[in-house]
């Protein structure tokens, strides 16, 4: 059979060596740019990040922490499609890494933007409903962190664990509530997004509706 | 009414040493910086070709400084240039904003279009330095050069009838790109009663920072009411229409349960997203607390004598 497409050679790759070490390294770029943006913005005048870089900053970390969550929920799809089984290993590091953005954009917001007046920050999570939709998402984030560990994965046992951590999907609608509320008229970017997490959902669904019910997913 | 100016500028433009030591301190506390940035901290020059601020202050707290150039030309809204901040200075560089002509009609004796050059002869051109404060958050000090409209509004001689002005922008998509996209309703259509629109505050601008105003600021006429949400200053106006009614407004239009006919700048009137009570000057760290009428209470409370702020957002 010819393979016109290199589908099959596609299928063969295998890890590379340097894959890890490469990822981690690539997905702390972004962290980098933004604290050293912010930082140099804010004592030096730079306007890396424009005139008014702490906004910019924390809208910044609040889109990386959404392309996390992409990519994390991308895995599965990739892996299943392609057969690229050793990257089941690495959604772990992407969804870590989603919420160590998750919680630069937070404390971007608490320490830079709010400056940490606590009565400010009560009162927004009282009264503001993307803020509160926000923190609920990185409230459900947590325990996933938490329990990201091989003993924890043991202590919980499969099941339990894949059960608890089905949460990303929740956050990942959060997280998409809370920036289509956050922006103020121009909805491209949030439904560029959307766009894509509803694809990434809509393989599972696909997948899961063709599988046979006996199959425990 | 006589506007009083308040205390003069002091020459410095820079900000003030000490805020700079409190920004310094508070991110070294909060470890998130390292010595060397920290070390490395200097206070804003203006650019060495950048225009000086010219005018007089009007309304400037103690501490109000002429926000830079850069910024001032650099970081605005102007949806009919595109939605980011720094679109307009990116998309308005081909924006040619002569030949214009400015039709004055409606409920007044004496309507007309005028050539821009006919429309700002008669009047006194004057550089004035206000505070601007945006809807979003953020303010500035800016440095305007413009008539006032109430001049523009008294040669047109409005007739009884006339209880409101309404401004209208340039519409056309070959010229504004932004105007291709249904982000807004088009053309940007702004509004006020007449006798804000014939408070001495408020101008027509024509220039920043004694230059003419740069595309991206609204050229080459925009409206200035300091004591509003600058997305009242409506931008490239090409109409001024003497109405009976309260005419309708962009963004009110858009969101009417966020953005008001009034828009007047109030702290103790939240924004549903937001609170108004603070705000971020562009260049510094520290938020300020937000004024009343953005600092112009004294001058123009009294229109607004027995009206529900709340309300009338």
């Amino acid at each position: 059979m010819n393979d016109t497409l290199g589908w099959k050679r596609l299928r063969a790759v295998r890890e590379p060596r340097w894959f890890a070490a490469l990822l981690i390294v690539a997905a702390c770029l972004p962290a980098l740019v933004g604290i050293a943006g912010m930082g140099s913005d804010i004592l030096r005048d730079t306007r890396f990040f424009g005139s008014n870089p702490i906004k910019a900053g924390e809208h910044f970390l609040g889109q990386w922490t959404i392309r996390f969550l992409i990519l994390t929920l991308a895995v599965t799809p990739l892996r299943q499609q392609l057969g690229w089984n050793w990257l089941a290993k690495h959604r772990r590091t992407l969804g870590l890494f989603a919420f160590a953005y998750v919680m630069l954009h937070w404390l971007t917001y608490a320490l830079l933007d709010v400056q940490l007046d606590w009565g400010d920050l009560l009162r927004d999570l009282a009264k503001r409903p993307y803020i509160m939709i926000g923190m609920a998402g990185i409230v459900l984030m947590t325990p996933l962190a938490v329990t990201s560990t091989k003993g924890m994965i043991r202590r919980f046992g499969g099941k339990r664990w894949n059960a608890l951590h089905r949460l990303v999907y929740v956050v990942a609608v959060l997280g998409m509530i809370h920036f289509f509320m956050a922006v103020k008229k121009d909805l491209t970017e949030p439904i560029v997004y959307a766009t894509v997490f509803a694809g990434l959902f809509a393989f599972r669904l696909f997948r899961r509706s063709r599988r046979p019910a006996t199959v425990p997913s | 009414m006589l506007i009083r100016p308040s205390d003069p500028l002091t020459s410095s433009e820079t900000t003030p040493e000490s805020m700079y030591l409190n920004r310094r301190e508070f991110l070294a506390a909060a470890g998130i910086l390292g010595a060397g940035l920290v070390a490395g901290a200097a206070p804003r020059p203006a650019g060495a070709q950048d225009p000086q601020a010219v005018g007089k202050p009007f309304g400037l707290q103690s501490d109000d400084k002429p926000t830079p150039w850069k910024d001032v030309t650099g970081y605005n809204n102007f949806y009919e240039f595109g939605t980011d901040k720094s679109d307009p200075a990116e998309y308005a560089k081909g924006f040619v904003p002569r030949p214009w002509t400015v039709q004055v009609d409606g409920l007044v004796a004496k309507s007309g279009q005028f050539q821009l050059e006919d429309f700002l002869k008669p009047s006194v051109v004057e550089d004035r330095i206000y505070r601007h404060r945006c809807v979003e958050a953020w303010s500035m000090v800016i440095p305007w050069r413009g008539i006032m409209l109430a001049d523009v509004l008294k040669r047109a001689q409005p007739t009884p009838a006339a209880k409101y002005v309404e401004f209208t922008t340039l519409h056309d998509a070959k010229r504004m790109p932004g105007q291709r996209s249904g982000v807004l309703q088009w053309p940007y259509v702004e509004g006020l009663r007449l006798d804000e629109a014939m408070y001495p505050l408020v101008l027509l601008a024509t220039g920043v920072y004694g230059r003419d105003l740069p595309n991206q600021n609204g050229a080459p006429l925009r409206l200035v009411v300091p004591w509003k949400y600058g997305f009242k200053g409506i931008k490239s106006i090409v109409r001024i229409r003497l109405v009976d009614k309260q005419p309708r407004n962009t963004w009110n239009l858009s969101a009417p349960q966020e953005y008001g006919f009034y828009s007047n700048v109030n702290p103790e009137v939240d924004h549903p997203r937001w609170t108004q009570a603070k705000e971020r000057r562009i260049g510094e760290f520290a938020r300020r607390p937000t004024l009343m009428f953005n600092g112009y209470k004294d001058q123009v409370a009294s229109l607004y004598s027995g009206m529900d702020l709340r309300q009338n957002y």
